[in-house]
């Protein structure tokens, strides 16, 4: 029973007219997940200029209060006094949608990610295919922008963002299959009470491929290829200003908080752990997940188009197949006693097909044209 | 079961609620005065700061994922019938994983094949 079901409850004993019983909940729900989405985004901007600063050798923000924590709140009041401009050969309608189109589903993703222990919005019992049906509408949105602002290279990312997001999601969605087999259901909640050891430990090759595809998905670093400042400038948010550049900086933000969540969810365990509260271990994963996000943005160089995109499908695919047919076998003929038999086999396996697949093909060399 | 979809529907239009008074914001600053507006035909160009663009942008595109996307659209196929069977695979056991083992090496062949013919190459 989830907190919002027991909050139903409680107004229904105290004789509350129905509809009354039923929107209360809902509306207060929301608009906590929309103050708690909107804090920790805030406090992941600060993060990451704070931490990005570090891994090169400088303060990084540190003057708008202790330890510049009101930097995003001061961008935030900039970017909101900027003059809004929309070019003139822009298409007007489209290029007022499409970040409308990028921003919502990101908040839609938070309706169905536990931060604590029943706090959900919805169970839904098809949870992850709600998160796999609604993450991929951000792209259209984000292809709108592209095309609307009658620029060449936005238009460039655009065309980017749509191949990225056909190759990646595939792997993505596979090796979520991998969790599910084991879980036996699709809940989000009921994902998190059957991992009992996180199944980062069960399935290391599933969290690896996962965590490169979500990366792919949430177009960050080394696979941001479509706001690739060198060579096409800033993608397609190069013709925003003002609030509607921030709507996509804030999705940028929003979306890695939603596939932390999702992660943290899936394989870490979601809000278990002993000792403190289930929300704080809940931002303790999300905010450990973050920073390896950040790490990898201030170690690897940008990936090329065409290494993205074979990276996908020579690696990611066939790597997520065979993961599933192991984790397949191994629930059918391994007894559930036997988990720390399981976890050292998927170890192995992962760490000689990784090194298998890698020696059998290369990335390809040499100069292609984008 | 239904009910929850219903929340699912009122955040959906609180989220565009929200979204779309973001980018109205400026408009209403813009109405007090504490906005600039200036208009200026070089300002208000494609691509500000650098050349002009030569031809038009709304043009035939060459997008070079077009194999890649008829191979997603078939394996994504393969994911909607992988599915059901994944929170089932204890009821259906080994007849149930030799069927998808089976239809698993039907694609194979088929991306085999793919990749031989350098369908999967970014040419």
């Amino acid at each position: 029973m989830t907190l919002l079901e027991q909050f139903q409850l409680l107004l229904k004993n105290a004789n509350w007219p129905d509809w009354a019983v039923y929107l209360t909940p809902a509306i207060a729900g929301i608009l906590l997940i929309l103050v708690f989405v909107l804090t920790i985004i805030i406090v992941f901007i600060w993060w990451e200029r704070r931490l990005l600063g570090r891994f090169q050798l400088r303060t990084g923000p540190n003057r708008c209060g202790p330890e510049g924590i009101f930097q995003p709140i001061a961008t935030a009041i900039k970017i909101l006094l900027k003059e809004d401009i929309v070019p003139d050969k822009a298409d007007k309608l489209l290029h007022f949608v499409a970040p409308i189109i990028v921003f919502v589903p990101i908040l839609m993703l938070f309706a169905v990610i536990p931060v604590g222990e029943g706090a959900i919005l919805v169970d839904l019992n098809i949870g992850i295919i709600y998160i796999i049906a609604i993450s991929s509408i951000s792209v259209i949105g984000i292809f709108m922008a592209s095309w609307a602002s009658n620029n060449k290279y936005s238009l460039i990312a655009g065309m980017r963002a749509i191949a990225q997001m056909v190759s990646y999601e595939l792997p993505v969605v596979l090796s979520i299959v991998g969790v599910a087999l084991v879980a036996g259901s699709f809940s989000m909640l009921k994902i998190v009470e059957a991992q009992g050891i996180p199944y980062i430990l069960q399935q290391p090759l599933g969290f690896i491929i996962f965590f490169l595809g979500a990366l792919a998905e949430m177009n960050r670093s080394p696979f941001d290829l479509l706001e690739a400042d060198s060579e096409i400038v800033a993608g397609y948010h190069i013709e925003y200003s003002g609030m509607k550049f921030a709507m996509f900086y804030l999705g940028e933000y929003g979306i890695v908080l939603a596939y932390a969540g999702i992660m943290a969810t899936l394989f870490l365990g979601g809000w278990q752990g002993p000792l403190l509260p289930p929300i704080v271990w809940f931002l303790i994963k999300v905010v450990i997940i973050f920073s390896f996000i950040i790490w990898m943005r201030a170690t690897l160089p940008r990936l090329r188009v065409d290494q993205l995109m074979s990276f996908a499908w020579k690696f990611l695919l066939p790597m997520a197949v065979i993961n599933l047919v192991i984790i397949a076998v191994e629930v059918l003929v391994l007894p559930l006693s036997m988990q720390w038999l399981i976890i050292i086999l998927n170890f192995g396996f992962a760490a000689a097909l990784i090194l298998l697949w890698s020696k059998l093909f290369t990335l390809g060399g040499g100069r292609v044209e984008v | 079961m239904l009910e929850q979809y219903g929340y699912v529907g009122i955040l959906l239009i609180v989220a565009i609620l929200f979204t779309v008074t973001i980018p109205l914001l400026p408009i209403l600053l813009k109405a007090i005065g504490l906005i600039p507006q200036k208009k200026n035909p070089t300002k208000s160009s494609q691509y500000e700061c650098g050349m002009q663009t030569i031809g038009k942008t709304w043009v035939q595109y060459n997008f070079r994922y077009y194999f890649l996307a008829v191979l997603f659209v078939l394996l994504d196929m393969l994911t909607i019938f992988l599915y059901p069977w994944a929170v089932n695979i204890k009821e259906l056991g080994v007849g149930g994983l030799a069927a998808v083992g089976i239809f698993l090496i039907i694609l194979t062949v088929g991306y085999v094949y793919a990749w031989r013919k350098g369908a999967l190459e970014w040419k």
